[in-house]
């Protein structure tokens, strides 16, 4: 298949004795919306750490819209500026500010000027609705707007991939709204998308496939509607039916 | 009218307890006040121990009655508040005054009382108190040392020029602002060193009116027509490849003699001191001893095994050594491991020392804040693209930096304490003076003004010190 942009096979991972990744097979094509759940512990966000190498993998290939991850660090930093991340803690960069943190990667890593990284970063800002809080350092804004400004660097780099471990598992129910919004216009955008999330009501909307992993393994992999109308494994629908 | 109950003051009767134990109060002072200032005891018909302790009784059964929660005058509940909340805080409040006021009346004699500062000799010094005409007489040698009356302009020159120059900061305009910190790195401790060296040592200057010169002139001049694309190239090789190869091969030396200025007077280094060489050292000593200590406490933490053992190799080792024994190894076992020919100076070797010893302690500062950073941190400038430089210069040195600001200060400070011991290799600067002077036939026993003095010039320098430290905390708080 000419489209698929990321290619996970069979990966094992293991943190000293734990195994935490079971023979992980995956294919992601372009421009598909994938949202992966499952319980805590269960390897979720290992898996997304893997494919911009925040983690290594032990065994097993992964291959990043045609480059393979290996120990070549030269590679792994052009792959990593293809794929954005966004964390569960924010993990803006408390020193400078919110504008400084979106022009940051651009002037630095891909050399873009000053003045045409802040043109870019203003346009993502004005995206996601921060743009008037541009001059601000991280710690003045509530964790929706720091979450949205996370969002906003990690596309100021313009990646083809965009990651999000647990975006909204670290804010109040009325800021997830929010932050969920801008993951939405995102989708709706066409951007390719990892999701890491417990909100079921996002997967309904724009997902196109939903994993369900636990204990380090794909237990299920379908398309969103068979998924949430008639999961196969008992597990699943256990896990649907604590969580809806 | 209540029944009045003095064991428990109320505010029923908040005059009669505020007008009985404020008095108490005041002649419990007072009393002591009397004893210290006039030598006057008051309770003398009493037993001496009566009387020794009666002020701390009276005061602190004054501080019972005027304690009255919500007496509804402000400066009262203030004072209740801060220094009489209970019996133990309020006997130790009066404690610490009747201290205060006790110590006051010898300080003060001592200082500035019976104190002498008038005339130029021993004699001059009458008093029971200090002798500051030790310290007057004394002074140019406390703060230049053994350096040339004729030639402390040059001292006072270079100093005020690198105060000057180190000002830039505050008048930069915003568009030179970015290359303040490469002015500060790079720029000014070369400039400083200049200064130092050529201006304050002296020695003969030589000035270079080849031909090599006079073509690399020309050669920037051309450098303003090339093109914008080749320009920095440009810049950064032609001139100095075409002076050095009409130099060096094609017309040696012939014309370098005609440049050979005499220049200022050399002075040795044996012979700078006092003050001005505590300056010295602790300068160059602080701006060396950051960055080594810098790129150490990156190594302890690198992933490759050389480099990090080198680093806690190197950081162990200064760290298990008292400076003292680097001081005296640096002056007396260093030149024997050194070729014939290759000269160190003795205050250039001392530097070194220090400075190394001093970067491992601010090495491992250093570290404490880079473990201090979340993991995030790390995790997101990597996810951004950034290479192990750039995380490093961007995202995670500034922030590190910030934290350990207190720690530095704290290993700066000690730094600049430390530099009397360069005393031990013979360079004598302020403390070392002092020991000199104290042993000077004709100011025989005046070592307590020099100590005193001293002390007070070390005070001022470090305080300054410990106020910038927290003027920089305040500049680069982003939270909130």
């Amino acid at each position: 298949m000419s489209d698929t942009i990321i290619q996970i096979k069979d990966v094992n991972k293991w943190f000293g004795d734990f195994q935490v990744l079971k023979n992980i097979n995956l294919n992601v094509e372009k421009n598909k919306k994938i949202v992966v759940c499952g319980p805590s512990g269960s390897g979720k966000s290992t898996l997304i750490r893997c494919i911009n190498r925040l983690e290594e993998h032990q065994e097993g290939s992964i291959v990043v819209d045609g480059n393979e991850l290996t120990e070549d660090t030269k590679n792994i930093e052009q792959i990593r500026a293809e794929v954005g991340m966004v964390f569960q803690q924010f993990n803006l960069f408390p020193h400078l500010s919110i504008l400084d943190n979106c022009t940051l990667a651009p002037i630095w890593v891909k050399k873009m000027p000053k003045k045409d990284a802040e043109d870019l970063a203003m346009k993502h800002l004005e995206k996601v609705q921060i743009a008037d809080q541009a001059y601000k350092f991280p710690g003045q804004l509530s964790g929706g707007q720091q979450q949205r400004c996370a969002i906003a660097r990690a596309l100021c780099m313009e990646p083809k991939i965009m990651l999000f471990d647990e975006p909204t598992s670290a804010l109040d129910p009325e800021m997830i709204k929010e932050v969920l919004e801008a993951m939405v216009n995102l989708a709706k955008a066409g951007m390719t998308m990892i999701v890491v999330t417990h909100e079921m009501g996002f997967a309904k909307e724009v997902a196109d496939e939903v994993i369900f992993m636990d204990e380090g393994m794909i237990v299920e992999k379908a398309a969103t509607n068979e998924f949430f109308a008639n999961p196969k494994s008992d597990r699943t629908k256990l896990f649907l039916s604590q969580i809806l | 009218m209540n029944k009045i109950n003095f064991l428990k003051p109320d505010k029923s009767n908040l005059n009669l307890f505020l007008i009985s134990g404020l008095s108490l109060v005041f002649i419990s002072i007072f009393d002591v006040f009397l004893s210290s200032f006039f030598k006057i005891n008051a309770t003398g018909f009493l037993p001496t121990s009566v009387s020794f302790l009666l002020p701390l009784i009276i005061g602190f059964i004054g501080l019972h009655l005027i304690r009255i929660e919500y007496s509804g005058i402000r400066r009262l509940d203030e004072i209740n508040k801060n220094f009489n909340n209970n019996n133990f805080n309020a006997a130790l409040s009066l404690l610490i005054i009747f201290i205060i006021i006790k110590s006051l009346p010898p300080v003060l004699s001592w200082t500035v009382i019976d104190a002498n500062i008038s005339g130029n000799s021993k004699e001059a010094c009458t008093g029971d108190g200090a002798c500051w005409t030790y310290i007057k007489v004394w002074l140019r040698r406390f703060i230049y040392g053994l350096y040339p009356n004729e030639e402390q302009w040059r001292i006072n020159l270079s100093f005020i020029s690198l105060l000057a120059l180190g000002s830039v900061g505050y008048f930069a305009t915003e568009k030179f602002k970015k290359y303040l910190t490469l002015y500060y790195v790079v720029i000014y401790p070369i400039i400083a060193f200049l200064f130092i060296f050529f201006f304050i040592s002296g020695g003969p200057v030589f000035f270079d009116f080849s031909y090599g010169i006079i073509a690399s002139v020309v050669a920037i001049i051309i450098g303003f027509f090339v093109p914008n694309k080749f320009k920095l190239y440009y810049f950064c090789f032609v001139p100095l490849a075409v002076y050095l190869s009409l130099n060096l091969f094609i017309l040696p030396e012939e014309y370098v003699e005609l440049g050979k200025l005499e220049g200022l007077n050399w002075v040795e280094t044996g012979a700078w001191g006092g003050l001005a060489l505590t300056f010295i050292v602790s300068f160059f000593c602080l701006i060396f001893c950051f960055p080594i200590g810098m790129a150490l406490a990156l190594g302890r933490r690198s992933e490759l095994p050389f480099i990090k053992y080198t680093s806690v190799v190197f950081i162990e080792f200064w760290r298990g050594v008292p400076l003292i024994t680097v001081l005296f190894m640096s002056s007396v076992m260093f030149p024997m491991f050194l070729p014939e020919d290759f000269f160190l100076d003795k205050l250039v070797r001392v530097i070194i020392a220090i400075s190394l010893f001093e970067a491992a302690y601010v090495a491992e500062v250093i570290r404490g804040g880079l473990q201090a950073l979340p993991r995030g941190q790390y995790d997101a400038a990597k996810s951004l693209g950034m290479g192990y430089w750039k995380m490093h210069i961007f995202v995670i040195l500034p922030q590190a930096l910030k934290l350990v600001i207190p720690g530095i200060a704290n290993t700066f400070l000690a730094l600049v304490k430390d530099t009397p011991l360069i005393l031990v290799v013979g360079l004598l600067e302020i403390a070392g003076m002092l020991q000199m002077a104290k042993t000077n036939p004709k100011w025989l026993g005046y070592s307590m003004e020099g100590y005193v003095f001293a002390a007070v010039v070390f005070w001022i320098i470090c305080y300054a010190m410990s106020k910038y430290s927290y003027n920089l905390e305040e500049k680069y708080k982003t939270e909130r």
